[in-house]
This record gives structure tokens, C-alpha cells and sequence, in this order.
């Protein structure tokens, strides 16, 4: 079922999507970065992923682009699940915001900058979330360090 | 025309009533609330952080701190997050599956009796805090038997479950599940029909179904809406599909709408377990998957083997193939999701969680913008929110 | 900073006892003051984390705090015990100083559960590792989170550390500090 979507997608955005994966029964669509929008306009009004479920950044240190923004949706209608992601450089880290699509994306969008520093780009009020406003640094990147930057770093096991 | 004069107020990170430690600045005009901003990241822990330095079966007691209100229903996606990453769902025996829906609706009742005594008390109804707490003692008391903890159990394991139940449980449970409905109407003897209660909720924080969607509410919040989507019966896990219970939904979509919504979930978690009790069937409760699994303990303290096995599993952990899942189970408070990504190493990649109450309470400034600054705290209240699991 | 440091930054004992001699007036009247605060402990009404959990069911009805003169205040002015039930983050450093500012003297501190007292399980970046490190803690109860016994343990032994004090009535009324041990 999931193939189909895909499929319409495919025909939709023939240019957009480079890369269809599946790994244990879930589909994961990669498009390009600046098509997101359109692309989950798409999903939504054709083809019924209403309900976008999580949305978070993943930083691949090491590996050209560095990050990935993913998009976890669902359909509350035919109760399917669909995941789309977009590559995001280091260089320029920023996205275009999907709040307009779904207003839930606001907060989900203002974690992600807090934490993993990327930028969204015309969201609403793009401010740090959890961390304090005045903290430095995205602690998720790979390159921060756990316990922070200001401490001795520990030298035994985390258990 | 005279000036209209906002004031703004702050509302917390110390207040009794924000649930923890939730910030909310609110503008009013007069006693109007104008807008509401929340500020959260007070008791942000870094879990998602911690959990990519360690590996899969040492992720595992962190979960329990998310939710501390429904330890087991956080446990529960964990486990079947990293199983599904591994692939071995399939393999779960039948009694371990058994046990964990059981001990997920326990958990439930447990993290619903907490939310209607805090909530009543906010609302200014006393009594009803020390019913709840005295019935969640109860469930307390099982879970110490169980896993030797009150609150923070960790006791499912990836792979099962890391006891069996301990001898009487069942019994225990089963007195449990028959007195609970009648709780449950002390309850709604003490708050449906009363004056009080009905005109602090009925109408107030109202969310229609279309709204509900958009802001992303789940769990008996959404469903209060008329929302008809339970992960349960819709995405069935740990054998649900074998069981029968009905999906609560309401229309109004108010406070008191969920109130009656959460009321007649833990009745029909009371069915559930009901069931589950029914079927449980004496059996293994790990699954046949060594390298994953760690041995019984009598295994360990009497064989070289046995203790091999654990210290190569506790130290090295296994090692899941590169891939990424998502992974949702109908917790307590709505969808909480599991986005594990694995790059072929011991230790998660990347551990994204997706806490029900973080994008419950998005739609609290909506909820409240023109309402009275006293339905504020039953705005809260109806939430059902757990800072926790909002900062992680 | 408004924290009463114990022991090594107070006067030698004696200067007290220069305002108000140790007589059997003045310890009888210690003993009165120090008995009245320790069966009227107030703490506020703080919950940061799981281990908040836990103290509400100790003051719900099974395990009943009020036994032990234990009522929660919601403000940090009628309130003279802080129970920190919890993780403390750097964000909520700044929030927890202040109410403990706002507490009138005499003030005490208990360390609820393993992550107030050292940090816990949450080594991080964004996690307070104790907050020892910050306001004078009077009593640790290990647990993660501790039983309500454990915290009932706590409170009982805060009152025996009460009933310790020395120079509490002379405190009382402006003749020197208290003397705790």
C-alpha cells in the first residue's frame, strides 16, 4: 500500500525523489531539501497523511551531507505509516519549515534547532526549546560532547 | 474608550498546580487569558543524548524516567522498538507478550488514577486524590512484587521479559481488576454529577476534531474529540489484535469529555486484563535468540557458559543490523514513538522519542487564548502532561 | 548568596555563649524551640521530577506525612524545609535559588533521591550533578527514586538534627546564631 503512495508520489515529483529504502516493513522516501514542502502538501491533501507524528534531525558526522531531517507520517484514515527525509549539508543547515502543513511541526521544528542546530527556514518563532536561551552549542551534534563542554570528560564506563 | 491594559503574569516553574516544572507566561486582560506561552526544558536530561553512548540493553532503565507515571508503557516501546530494528518480533513467546499487555494496562489505570486525583485537586476536589492514591498503591504494590520497584520498574527486556511472575500475582491482579470498577465509580459519584465539577469542565478548553489533528494530539485527548484512532486496535503490538475492548471516543471534545473518555479507558483496561489474565498460559519469557537475549539467571550462576553469555551480552551488547524504524504504542497519555536509527554498532545511533505529552501540550496556548485564567489550570489538568517525558 | 554556610565560616562557640550562657534556662528553652520546629516541619510544595511522585504519595493517605507535623506549603515564605524531589538541571538552577532565598530562616534542605543528591543516572550536559554543589544540603536520602519510607526516614532524621541545635531560643531572639553540629 505504502508502494503505491510512493508511486504517486514518483509521478507527481518525477524529479523530487532520489531514494526509496525499505528495512522491516517501513518505507523511507528520500527527497530533495528544497521540495519538502510541496512534498508534504502532497502527502497530506492527495494522499491522506494527515497527521504528522514526529519530526526530528539526525547528524551523520562524517558523511557528505552531514544531516538529515526526518519526517515520521501517518495516515489516520487507512492507519499507514510513511517516513520522508531530506539531506541537509553542514555548511547550510536549513530547511524550509513544514508548520504550515501541519502546525505541530512548530515545536518539533524548535527541538530541532535547539538540539542539532539546524535552522527552519520562515517558522514562526524559531527559538531554543529546551535548553536555556543563552546556552552554546547543539547538544545532539555528534561532535558535543556528552557531558558537556565545560567539564574534564569522564574517563571511565557509562553505565 | 479606555485603554485596554494587558498584564502579564507568570505562571510557574513553581506552581502546585503546572504539573512540574512548567513555565507558562500568560498575558490577560482583566481575568481573560490574551495569549499563553509556554516554556519548558526545565527538567531536560539529556536522555537521547545518554542513550547513544550506551548500549541497547543499558538504554533501556532510562525509558523508565520518561513517563514516571506509566514506567512499563515506556518500557514497553522501547522493547519493541529494538526488536523490530533486529527483527526478532516474530520470535516474542506467547506468555512474555501475555504479561507485558497486562502489566501495560496496570500501568494505565496506574498513570490515569495519578492524572484524575491531580487534576480534581487542581480543580479544588480533595477527596478524590486520596482515593486514587489509596487504588495506586495497589498497582504500586504489584509492580514491587514484580520487579522489586515501585515506580521504576525496568522489567521487560528486549527479547521478553526479565522475570517471571512471582508466585500469587495473578491472584493479586485478579482482586484488583474486580474491586477497580467500583473505584471507579466512587469516582464518578464523587465528580460527574457534581455542580462544581460540571461547570469547571464542561466547555472549557474546547478542541474540535479537525484542530486536534493539526496540532497533533493523541491518546484519549484526541479521541475525546471524536477522533476514532487507537494504536492498539489500529497498529496492533504485543498481541493485541487477540483481545477485545472497545475504542473510547467522545464528541465535545471538552475537559469534562476527557475526563469521562480516561474514566471508561481504565475500565476497559480492566477488560483487557481481564482477558489477558485469562490467557495467560505457563511458558518461556525470553525468546530463543542468544545472542540478544541474556540467560536465566540459574543458568549463569551454575555454569561457565551461562556466565559467559551474560558478560559477553552485558559488555558487548548486540549489534543490530544498519536500518532505521519508528515505533509507536498507545501509552497512557497518547502515541509515544520510538525512532531508533542503527549504524551497525551496540549503541543506538540515534534515539529520537516521541512523548505524547511534549505535543499534547503545543495545543494548550489554543486551548486557553480567551478563556478565564482559573480554566488555565484545568486546561493543564486535562492535558495530562508529564515534564518528564516533555524534556526528556 | 543568602546560604548559611555550617560549621566553618560561624564565630568560635563561645562568643555565643557570651550573649546567652548554656544554663539550664537557656538549654531548656533550646529544647522547647528546637522541638516546636522539628514536629512543624513545612516544606514547600517542590516537585521537579519522578522522586515528586513518590512524596506525594508519602503525604497521601497511606503513609501520611501530617503524622509527622509535615503539612506542604505552596509558598517558599511559609515554608522552612525544601525537599529537592528531583533532577535539577542548569535551567532550573537559578528558579530553585531563588525560592530558597525567599524561605524565612530558620531553612533546611533535603536531598531527595539520587538525582538531587549527586546527579544519579544523568551524567549530562545539561544536569546539575548534585545540588550540594550549590545550597547546603541537611539530609541525603539515596534512592532512585527513594521508597516513602526512605523520605520518611529523612524527616525523622532531620528532626533528630533539630533537636541538636544549640543557642536556638538565644537565635530566636537576635542573641547570636544557632550552633548545629
Amino acid at each position: 500500500m505504502s508502494q503505491a503512495v510512493v508511486a504517486k508520489l514518483k509521478g507527481a515529483f518525477p524529479a523530487t525523489v532520489q531514494e526509496v529504502k525499505e528495512h522491516r516493513g517501513e518505507v523511507t522516501v528520500t527527497v530533495k531539501r528544497e521540495d519538502i514542502v510541496q512534498v508534504c502538501d502532497f502527502l497530506k491533501k492527495e494522499a491522506g497523511y494527515n497527521f504528522l507524528c514526529d519530526l526530528c534531525g539526525v547528524d551523520y558526522l562524517g558523511q557528505q551531507p552531514r544531516f538529515m531531517v526526518v519526517y515520521n507520517l501517518y495516515n489516520i484514515t487507512t492507519k499507514e505509516r510513511l517516513r520522508v527525509k531530506v539531506a541537509v549539508p553542514e555548511e547550510d543547515a536549513c530547511v524550509e519549515t513544514v508548520s504550515g502543513v501541519w502546525s505541530t511541526a512548530n515545536w518539533h521544528e524548535r527541538e530541532c534547532w535547539d538540539l542539532m542546530g539546524i535552522r527552519f527556514a520562515n517558522h514562526p518563532d524559531l527559538r531554543r526549546i529546551l535548553m536555556p536561551e543563552n546556552w552554546e552549542g547543539h547538544p545532539l551534534r555528534k561532535d558535543y560532547p556528552l557531558q558537556g563542554p565545560g567539564r574534564e570528560p569522564y574517563q571511565g564506563r557509562l553505565s | 474608550m479606555a485603554k485596554k491594559d494587558i498584564m502579564t503574569i507568570n505562571m510557574g516553574p513553581q506552581h502546585p498546580s503546572t504539573h512540574g516544572v512548567l513555565q507558562l507566561i500568560l498575558e490577560l486582560d482583566g481575568e481573560t487569558v490574551v495569549k499563553a506561552t509556554p516554556h519548558i526544558g526545565f527538567l531536560h536530561r539529556g536522555v537521547e543524548k545518554l542513550s547513544e553512548n550506551r548500549s541497547y540493553h543499558r538504554a533501556l532503565p532510562l525509558t523508565d524516567r520518561l513517563d514516571y507515571l506509566a514506567p512499563m508503557s515506556n518500557n514497553l516501546g522501547y522493547v519493541l522498538a529494538v526488536e523490530k530494528l533486529l527483527g526478532i518480533t516474530d520470535l516474542i513467546p506467547e506468555r512474555a507478550k501475555v504479561v507485558r499487555v497486562m502489566m501495560a494496562e496496570l500501568t494505565r489505570i496506574k498513570s490515569h488514577l495519578v492524572w484524575l486525583a491531580t487534576h480534581a485537586l487542581d480543580i479544588g476536589a480533595m477527596t478524590v486524590f486520596l482515593y486514587c492514591f489509596r487504588e495506586r498503591e495497589a498497582i504500586m504494590d504489584m509492580y514491587e512484587k514484580l520487579s522489586g520497584a515501585r515506580m521504576t520498574s525496568n522489567y521487560f527486556r528486549v527479547g521478553g521479559l526479565s522475570l517471571d511472575l512471582p508466585e500469587g500475582f495473578e491472584k493479586d491482579v485478579r482482586s484488583f481488576i474486580d474491586a477497580m470498577p467500583g473505584h471507579i465509580e466512587t469516582y464518578e459519584g464523587l465528580l460527574t454529577g457534581n455542580k462544581i465539577w460540571q461547570k469547571r469542565t464542561i466547555g472549557v478548553a474546547k478542541i474540535d476534531a479537525d484542530a486536534a489533528i493539526d496540532i497533533g494530539l493523541t491518546g484519549p485527548a484526541l479521541r475525546a474529540s471524536g477522533v476514532d484512532w487507537d494504536l492498539r486496535r489500529d497498529n496492533p503490538y504485543s498481541g493485541y489484535e487477540e483481545y477485545e475492548f472497545q475504542v473510547v471516543t467522545r464528541q465535545n471534545g471538552d475537559t469534562f469529555d476527557r475526563y469521562k473518555a480516561r474514566l471508561d479507558e481504565m475500565r476497559e483496561s480492566c477488560k483487557i486484563i481481564r482477558q489477558a489474565l485469562d490467557k495467560l498460559q505457563p511458558g518461556p519469557i525470553l525468546a530463543d535468540a542468544p545472542a540478544v537475549c541474556l540467560p536465566p539467571k540459574e543458568k549463569v550462576v551454575n555454569s561457565i557458559e551461562g556466565l559467559i553469555h551474560q558478560f559477553k551480552i552485558i559488555t558487548e551488547g548486540f549489534k543490530p543490523e544498519p536500518g532505521e524504524i519508528y515505533q509507536g504504542v498507545e501509552a497512557p497519555k497518547g502515541e509515544l514513538g520510538y525512532y531508533l536509527v542503527s549504524d551497525g554498532s551496540a549503541n543506538p545511533y540515534r534515539m529520537k522519542i516521541r512523548p505524547p505529552s511534549f505535543v499534547n501540550l503545543q495545543a494548550l496556548p489554543q486551548m486557553v487564548e480567551g478563556a478565564l485564567l482559573a480554566d488555565v489550570i484545568a486546561a493543564i489538568g486535562t492535558l495530562d502532561i508529564v515534564l518528564g517525558e516533555i524534556d526528556r | 548568596m543568602g546560604v548559611k554556610q555550617q560549621g566553618a565560616e560561624l564565630a568560635p562557640a563561645t562568643e555565643y555563649y557570651k550573649v546567652l550562657g548554656d544554663n539550664i534556662l537557656t538549654t531548656s528553652l533550646d529544647k522547647l524551640v528546637n522541638w516546636s520546629r522539628s514536629r512543624s516541619m513545612w516544606p514547600m510544595t517542590f516537585g521537579l521530577a519522578c522522586c515528586a511522585i513518590e512524596m506525594m504519595a508519602a503525604g497521601a493517605a497511606r503513609f501520611d506525612l501530617d503524622r509527622l507535623g509535615v503539612l506542604f506549603r505552596a509558598s517558599p515564605r511559609q515554608a522552612d524545609l525544601i525537599i529537592i524531589a528531583g533532577t535539577v538541571t542548569h535551567k532550573m538552577m537559578p528558579v530553585i535559588r531563588t525560592v530558597y532565598e525567599q524561605m524565612p530562616e530558620p531553612k533546611y534542605v533535603i536531598a531527595m533521591g539520587a538525582c538531587a543528591s549527586s546527579g544519579g543516572v544523568f551524567d549530562t550536559y545539561s544536569v546539575l550533578q548534585g545540588i550540594d554543589q550549590e545550597l547546603p544540603v541537611d539530609v541525603y536520602v539515596p534512592g532512585c527514586p527513594p521508597r516513602p519510607e526512605g523520605l520518611l526516614y529523612g524527616l525523622i532524621k532531620l528532626q533528630e538534627k533539630i533537636m541538636r541545635e544549640k543557642n536556638s531560643f538565644g537565635a530566636a531572639i537576635g542573641a547570636g546564631q544557632v550552633i548545629r553540629d
